[in-house]
């Protein structure tokens, strides 16, 4: 389902159209990091991974785990408008009974790898399945997005050592790094800079490309799929709340969402 | 007198019984599983030795995994690699995992319900010398709070073989938590054993009292029922080692023949297997109940067989317990 980069970018306005709609709806969620990950997620599922919506379960689809599950409606969106549900779902998003919980789960909704929510526990399932992939010889490859603020975690850094060490070439790991958490900046929070070199000192392959340039992410998973010895990380710089201004680099907008007015206003610039 | 259904050890009660270790049985069935299903994968935190998973380690090495002194990962890895269709067993110190990795637990295996197989040895006081730190006395109140999670907590080396091999075909998140000291040899390989179903292994004609128990408790319980039958006080034993789901029947049954029960286990008593019992009776038939286990405080450093005496969780003390229970059933 590759597609040119023009039209992958028309997609990526429509998701951010349906996150604005879905926060505004709910009158719950995190709106900045959703808006930060929609290019990479777009080009993930539009433009890199190989996957089948009509056989979510099928055995050589790639993995992708969403270890920054707070950032789901990107990633409901995406589903649906890859055509895994129908695009109505996207309107029961955190609200009772709906396959589409306010943190992702596996149970619940076909398409999603792995429950993710509590931060730094997605690298560690991502090698988990790597590992496992390597041992039945699959030629699947296994993605996991994270946000930066999960650098703070402990569970995550495990997991970074484990990925070298077997050495788990057939994983890529995608960092949004859009600088905010719910505290603020993430270097005043805790800094995790130099985070490129840190990487590297773990025996990471690593890449530093824009994050909301659909071309350049799908470039860098090329070229991460020609490193055979080790995992890769993409360090991809975003903007929190990308697409709109007035939400653009605010970590106010972490866990807050948009009003009727804001949402309208939101809208017009999308 | 022992219930001759159960096919128990003859040699139980002999001055000097054989001893053996709980955690070789679940190493020795762990590398007999392996051998047959190659989906088992066996992960550990630095502890493969005394976990006993060395000898899984020597015959498959490429499907064991060393993650470090890492038992969050340990965990979460072992979440990704059930997911991909894998049976991982993962084994640490049961302070560690589940102590340390409650929320692993709860969002990436029980909430995700892939069937990762949690192991946590030197639970209880068995790492005794090493003090309070090393001692976990709250797993069980942990892990049966999840839902999704099976709870098992086998009483000797027979019954651990059969539990490992059981855990590991039954598709389900699951707990299997293991003593460090020697136990007593109770059941045998003829002995009849499910997850899920408590077994009665002491029957007396008229008893007056029911003990509960699990894990090394076992074991006390039935040298404590061989006592109290001397002195003409009849009693059951129930082998109560599936803590989730908990055999409701038998309890129940039981309950209603002894109008009194004892509880008795290596754990807090705050939220262990005695508590989870007596939700259960007071839901059903309520009957006086008094619980061996530890009294909501931390242990220390000693022998273990020390630390049984101190915090009076020994076969005396259960006996001290059916005494005591039995005056309020009939005050």
């Amino acid at each position: 389902m590759v597609k040119n980069s023009n039209d992958l970018s028309k997609i990526s306005r429509e998701v951010r159209r349906d996150i604005v709609k879905m926060l505004l709806e709910a009158g719950s969620g995190h709106t900045a990091g959703s808006l930060s990950m929609t290019d990479i997620l777009v080009a993930l599922y539009f433009g890199v991974m190989h996957h089948d919506p009509k056989n979510p379960n099928w055995k050589d689809r790639d993995r992708l785990v969403v270890s920054n599950g707070h950032t789901c409606p990107a990633l409901y969106s995406v589903l649906a408008r890859s055509g895994y549900f129908p695009m109505q779902k996207l309107k029961t998003y955190a609200k009772l009974n709906s396959s589409l919980q306010g943190h992702p789960e596996r149970e619940k909704l076909e398409g999603i790898e792995t429950t993710s929510g509590p931060l730094g526990c997605g690298l560690a399932q991502a090698c988990g399945m790597a590992y496992a992939g390597r041992l039945d010889n699959s030629h699947f490859r296994v993605f996991c997005t994270v946000s930066d603020a999960e650098h703070d975690e402990g569970n995550h850094w495990e997991a970074v050592l484990f990925a070298a060490k077997y050495k788990l070439s057939n994983l890529t790991l995608i960092i949004d790094r859009n600088n905010i958490q719910i505290e603020g900046n993430t270097e005043d929070a805790m800094p995790i800079e130099p985070l490129k070199e840190k990487y590297l000192a773990f025996n990471w392959n690593v890449l530093d490309i824009d994050g909301h340039d659909i071309n350049a992410i799908i470039k860098s998973v090329d070229e991460a799929r020609r490193e055979d010895s080790k995992p890769t990380a993409i360090i991809a710089h975003t903007v929190a709340g990308k697409g709109v201004s007035f939400m653009e680099g605010k970590a106010e907008w972490h866990a807050r969402v948009p009003n009727k007015e804001e949402a309208a206003l939101a809208l017009k610039e999308l | 007198m022992i219930n001759k259904d159960q096919k128990i050890n003859t040699k139980l009660f002999d001055k000097n019984p054989e001893l053996k270790s709980i955690r070789d049985g679940f190493g020795e069935a762990l590398a007999q599983i392996g051998e047959k299903n190659k989906d088992i994968v066996v992960l550990t935190a630095d502890l493969k030795e005394s976990t006993r998973v060395h000898l899984f380690a020597e015959m498959f090495p490429e499907r064991f995994i060393e993650v470090g002194v890492a038992e969050q990962a340990l965990v979460t890895i072992a979440s990704g690699m059930a997911k991909e269709g894998k049976i991982p067993f993962t084994t640490s110190y049961a302070v560690f995992s589940p102590g340390r990795t409650l929320d692993q637990i709860r969002t990436t295996v029980a909430l995700n319900n892939v069937p990762v197989k949690i192991v946590g040895a030197h639970a209880g006081l068995g790492a005794g010398p090493y003090g309070s730190t090393h001692q976990a006395l709250e797993d069980i109140a942990i892990m049966r709070t999840l839902p999704n999670m099976v709870v098992e907590i086998p009483c000797d080396y027979e019954e651990t073989k059969k539990a490992t091999d059981e855990i590991a075909k039954n598709k389900l998140p699951s707990y299997l938590r293991l003593a460090r000291q020697e136990s007593g040899q109770i059941t045998t390989q003829k002995s009849p054993f499910k997850i899920g179903r408590a077994e009665i292994l002491w029957q007396g004609k008229n008893p007056q009292v029911s003990i509960i128990a699990c894990g090394t408790l076992v074991y006390e319980s039935l040298l404590a029922a061989n006592e109290l039958e001397k002195k003409g006080i009849e009693t059951i034993i129930i082998n109560n080692h599936t803590i989730k789901p908990m055999d409701e029947r038998t309890i129940i049954r039981s309950a209603k023949t002894t109008g009194a029960v004892v509880t008795a286990e290596e754990h807090q008593i705050d939220g262990g297997m005695g508590s989870a019992v007596s939700e259960i009776l007071s839901r059903n038939f309520p009957v006086p109940i008094e619980f061996i286990g530890v009294p909501n405080l931390f242990g220390e450093s000693g022998k273990t067989e020390e630390l049984f005496k101190k915090f009076k969780i020994t076969s005396k003390d259960i006996i001290e317990a059916v005494k005591r229970v039995i005056l309020r059933k009939n005050s």
